[in-house]
């Protein structure tokens, strides 16, 4: 049963040599043989390569190597197909890149390596990462592990999905509107997004750059800390990155919660929640109070702008960024009579529906004539936006809210109609255009059938510990993290 | 109706940077196809910018050469459009914010000091260059990324000379500040040009025409001489001009039209969300400013100036950089700043030239030529006999004043002794002395030839024909 233990309990078990690394890996493709063929998480997984890896770590555990040196050492790792491994496929679930294999490890990958992790498998998610369920993916829709005529939510569907069916110790994924912590939330698990500029993102496929942020998804909380603070830290590669220090977050884990005091955004309190969602996460909130904190009222006027300037800010940014696909230097290639044959044929083909939405939704924004109704005003809304999140953080320290209004919904109930998909995502689009940090843990469970809630904690810029202690202490006093998805 | 042509220039200059400015690919001309580049430079999915700070440095040290002012902020933009050659298709830019702006140029044009303003010079990145094979097409992105300064002029040029003054004052200034070798034929200097024509007097601009994509100044003013009459032509038969983009074909001597106003690319510019606005600090500027040059013409003029040089011996020591440094070092505080500069110029260059030395590699002292020139003006030796003096000194090293006096070359000045050698001059050629004396001027020369001879050349010309002409007509 090691593909059950949390990522902690690993270490431990790995560090007491109760365990080898080897057999935590086996243990995860053992677990990927038995139910991915029902969640449908992984793309593909270089077997040999996995194994290869951990035999390493476990020649350097044999070595004397402690994981004080080498924090993760040995523990098996999972990555959305939108991070770079080197030598190993790069598709972004999309057609477009063909055969491509990234010739480079993204920065993340490599702290993981210098970490000892075994980095391992790519998970599915939605093409480029625009979709809320993984069904924009171009391979295959991945299930939710509570129930597999569901979707796991998205983009960073195969993430959770892998994390809730034990199929790996934790992932690693992206986050440009909620993509985390969307399916955090869906699948039972934890998912943080950490502050723009926490983590690097040399190596991430690009979908909206001012937005993206790598996070990890976990078991649970004390996990994401462990992992939070293996991929933090300035690089030198991405500019965008910040000096910051990077704190011990384990250390902020204390169970305590006198002192804080916690927002809720009336904003947030709107109509359209489920009710079940609705109330889970007033007794979340009742259950924070009895823990010490001090609920306030907070207000963040600009929230219902939050979607409509996230979907001109993303889709610009990402109608440059997906430019490069172009079948000239790499990826697949439709052959055309000229380059610009080429180009259109290529991209033609190559793109989803969706992406192609976004692209065309983008390259209108920022088209002469409409680049200052659109891109310039909601840029100045973000501004607004990033306001209101800096004026509540004055009196407050953290703020909750749901993760998601609704647990996760049917394969192909929302497909049809992007806005409402859109819209799943109102609770999670803020943090990003704030460029703050949030978390979803899971707060409770719908009844039948029975599905996981989440709970949002959203902290100020690079106030990831107190974020974390927040998570952490509700997580440790509170039964759900405990757990585990039917199939898994 | 007497018309006038009013040109812009929008001049792409390759900065002199060790790497690309996004990576760390070496920036460097004629490496075998695709061997300098990266995931980088290749546009590769997860790639990300680190803007190359000596790219930066290098455009804001042009920014304070061309006068500019240099924003307290400065941010790049994406330039959107595909082309093969674009490794991103979109090309990073200075947009709305760029590092420099509103500076001017001055230089010398027909004889006159002419001043051109220049609007901005923003930094950007060049793109690979696409080859054509008999059957398929390839591209190089070697020059994918490498630095690119974008200088552009306000439209204050108004002929095809003084679009090529402009260029050659403008290139000089870079290659002379280290901005860049622009080098033609390595494709290190491109040119768009913009021209239209206007009735003279008229304040209004007339439709602006770009040719773009130049490479060559003799280009340039090829294509403004085929461009300026067709456009007047144009003009007085009553058309109208239309703002258009034209193409200079080389061979065929003619611009033709490549897009009109209304095929113009929507660029669709947004700010880079890949880096952050450069803001640089005092110190940083503090740095940049000290290395700041002495621009050419500056030097010219300084130097007619403060010595007293007539424009070709300034125009001379100005455009051979090293000369001019080595006589600004040798110059200082003498008293005949010309003579040295003749010196420098005459002597000096066409040795090391002839040797193959640089004024590095000299083998005498920086005193060595003001040295000679007191010693002539001193009366100690004659300009004939430091001509012999220099030579030694250039090979051996050896100070004038030892050579002159280990060989015993000093002048003899004294009348007592030289009209001792003119008496026998005189006694040996008593027919030239005839002839003086019947009032031939010219028979005075050969006497004093042979007084000089007699002397081993080390007699004072002066003293001696001043002896002469007194014993011959007394
Ligand atoms: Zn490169």
């Amino acid at each position: 049963m090691i593909h059950r233990l949390r990522l902690a309990e690993l270490i431990d078990k790995l560090s007491r040599r109760e365990c080898s690394a080897r057999e935590a890996m086996a243990a995860c493709l053992l677990q990927m043989d038995r139910v991915d063929s029902q969640v449908h998480a992984f793309l593909s997984v270089d077997r040999d390569n996995a194994m290869a890896q951990a035999d390493a770590a476990d020649r350097a555990l044999a070595s004397g190597v402690t994981h004080r040196e080498k924090p993760l050492l040995g523990v098996p790792i999972a990555l959305k197909d939108v991070l770079c491994h080197q030598g190993q496929p790069l598709n972004c679930s999309s057609k477009i890149l063909g055969t491509f294999r990234s010739p480079y490890d993204a920065t993340v990958v490599a702290k993981l390596k210098e970490a000892g992790a075994t980095v391992f498998g790519r998970l599915n998610m939605d093409e480029f990462a625009m979709g809320s369920s993984t069904e924009n993916s171009a391979f295959f829709t991945t299930l939710n592990p509570w129930d597999t005529s569901r979707i796991p939510g998205g983009s960073s569907g195969g993430c959770a999905a892998s994390v809730a069916a034990n199929e790996c110790f934790a992932s690693l994924g992206s986050d440009t509107g909620g993509s985390i912590r969307q399916p955090a939330a869906l699948c039972g698990c934890v998912g943080m997004k950490p502050t723009y500029g926490r983590v690097s993102r040399y190596g991430l496929v690009a979908f909206a750059s001012s937005l993206d942020q790598i996070g990890p998804f976990t078991k649970d909380v004390r996990d994401g800390a462990i992992l939070l603070q293996a991929i933090s830290g300035y690089d030198r590669r991405d500019s965008t990155s910040m000096r910051e220090p990077v704190p011990e977050y384990t250390a902020s884990l204390t169970g305590n919660l006198r002192g804080l005091k916690i927002g809720l955004a009336k904003e947030f309190m709107v109509g359209g929640l489920d009710p079940e969602v609705d109330a889970a996460v007033k007794r979340a909130v009742r259950h924070l109070e009895s823990l010490g904190a001090e609920i306030v009222e907070v207000s963040l006027p600009h929230s219902d702008y939050a979607v409509a300037t996230y979907y001109i800010i993303a889709t610009a940014e990402a109608s440059a960024n997906l430019a490069r696909f172009d079948g000239i230097r790499y990826g697949a290639r439709v052959e055309g009579s000229d380059p610009f044959q080429l180009n259109s044929r290529t991209r033609g083909s190559g793109f989803g529906a969706e992406v192609k939405r976004r692209i065309i939704l983008g390259t209108y924004v920022l088209s002469s004539g409409y680049y200052d109704a659109y891109y310039l005003r909601a840029q100045k809304v973000r501004t607004l936006i990033r306001q209101d999140f800096l004026k509540a953080f004055e009196s407050v320290d953290a703020i909750v809210s749901p993760t998601t209004p609704t647990a996760a919904f049917k394969v192909g109930e929302k497909s049809g109609d992007p806005l409402q998909m859109y819209l799943s995502d109102i609770f999670t689009i803020s943090c990003n255009l704030a460029g703050n940090c949030g978390i979803s843990l899971p707060c409770g469970f719908t009844s039948s059938p029975k599905l996981p809630i989440g709970l949002q904690v959203l902290g100020k810029p690079f106030g990831e510990e107190t974020m974390l202690r927040i998570a952490h202490a509700y997580e440790q006093s509170t039964p759900w993290h405990r757990e585990v998805a039917p199939l898994g | 109706m007497e018309y006038e042509a009013v040109i812009g220039l929008e001049t792409h200059v390759q900065l002199k940077t060790l790497s690309k400015m996004w990576c760390g690919c070496a920036n460097e001309f004629g490496a075998s196809p695709n061997s300098n580049v990266c995931p980088v430079c290749l546009g590769f999915p997860g790639v990300l910018p680190v803007a190359n700070e000596q790219a930066l440095r290098l455009t804001v040290l042009t920014g304070l050469l061309l006068n500019c002012s240099i924003p307290s902020r400065a941010k790049f933009d994406r330039k959107n459009y595909f082309y093969p050659d674009s490794a991103k298709n979109y090309q990073v830019t200075q947009y709305d914010q760029p590092s420099t702006r509103e500076g001017w140029i001055d230089f010398e044009s027909g004889g006159r000091l002419e001043t051109v303003r220049i609007t901005r010079a923003h930094l950007e990145e060049d793109v690979g260059k696409n080859v054509h094979f008999e059957r398929c097409s390839g591209v190089d992105f070697n020059r994918a990324g490498v630095p690119l300064l974008e200088i552009v002029s306000e439209p204050e040029i108004c002929s095809a000379d003084m679009a090529c003054d402009y260029l050659n004052a403008l290139t000089d200034i870079l290659v002379r500040g280290g901005i860049s070798d622009c080098d033609m034929e390595k494709g290190m200097v491109r040119c768009d040009v913009n021209v239209s024509v206007r009735p003279k007097g008229s304040k209004a601009l007339g439709a602006k025409i770009e040719i773009k994509n130049m490479n060559t100044f003799s280009g340039v003013r090829r294509a403004l001489d085929y461009e300026i009459p067709r456009q007047i032509a144009a003009v007085q038969r009553g058309e109208r001009l239309a703002q258009e983009t034209r193409r200079w074909d080389d061979i065929g001597g003619i611009t033709e039209s490549m897009r009109s106003k209304e095929d113009a690319h929507d660029y669709r510019y947004f700010p880079e969300p890949d880096l952050m606005p450069f803001e640089p600090s005092d110190s940083w500027l503090a740095q940049v400013r000290a290395q700041v040059v002495e621009l050419p013409l500056a030097r010219k003029r300084r130097f007619m100036e403060q010595f007293q040089l007539p424009p070709s011996d300034a125009q001379a020591l100005t455009d051979d950089d090293a000369a001019g440094n080595y006589f600004q070092r040798i110059v200082a505080g003498h008293r005949s700043p010309k003579t040295i500069a003749n010196w420098v110029i005459n002597n000096l260059k066409g040795k090391l030239a002839e040797s193959g030395f640089s004024f590095g590699e000299l083998q005498f002292p920086e005193v060595g030529i003001p040295q000679l020139v007191d010693l002539v003006e001193a009366g100690k030796i004659s300009t004939t006999m430091a001509q012999e003096v220099f030579l030694e000194m250039f090979r051996t090293g050896e100070l004038p004043g030892g050579i002159v006096e280990r060989r015993g070359l000093s002048q003899v000045s004294d009348a007592g002794a030289i009209e001792a050698l003119c008496r026998q001059v005189i006694e040996a050629n008593p027919k030239s002395a005839d002839d003086f004396r019947a009032g031939r001027g010219a028979a005075l020369n050969f006497l004093k030839g042979q007084v000089m001879k007699l002397s081993k050349g080390k007699a004072n010309p002066g003293v001696v024909g001043d002896v002469l002409e007194r014993l011959l007509n007394g």
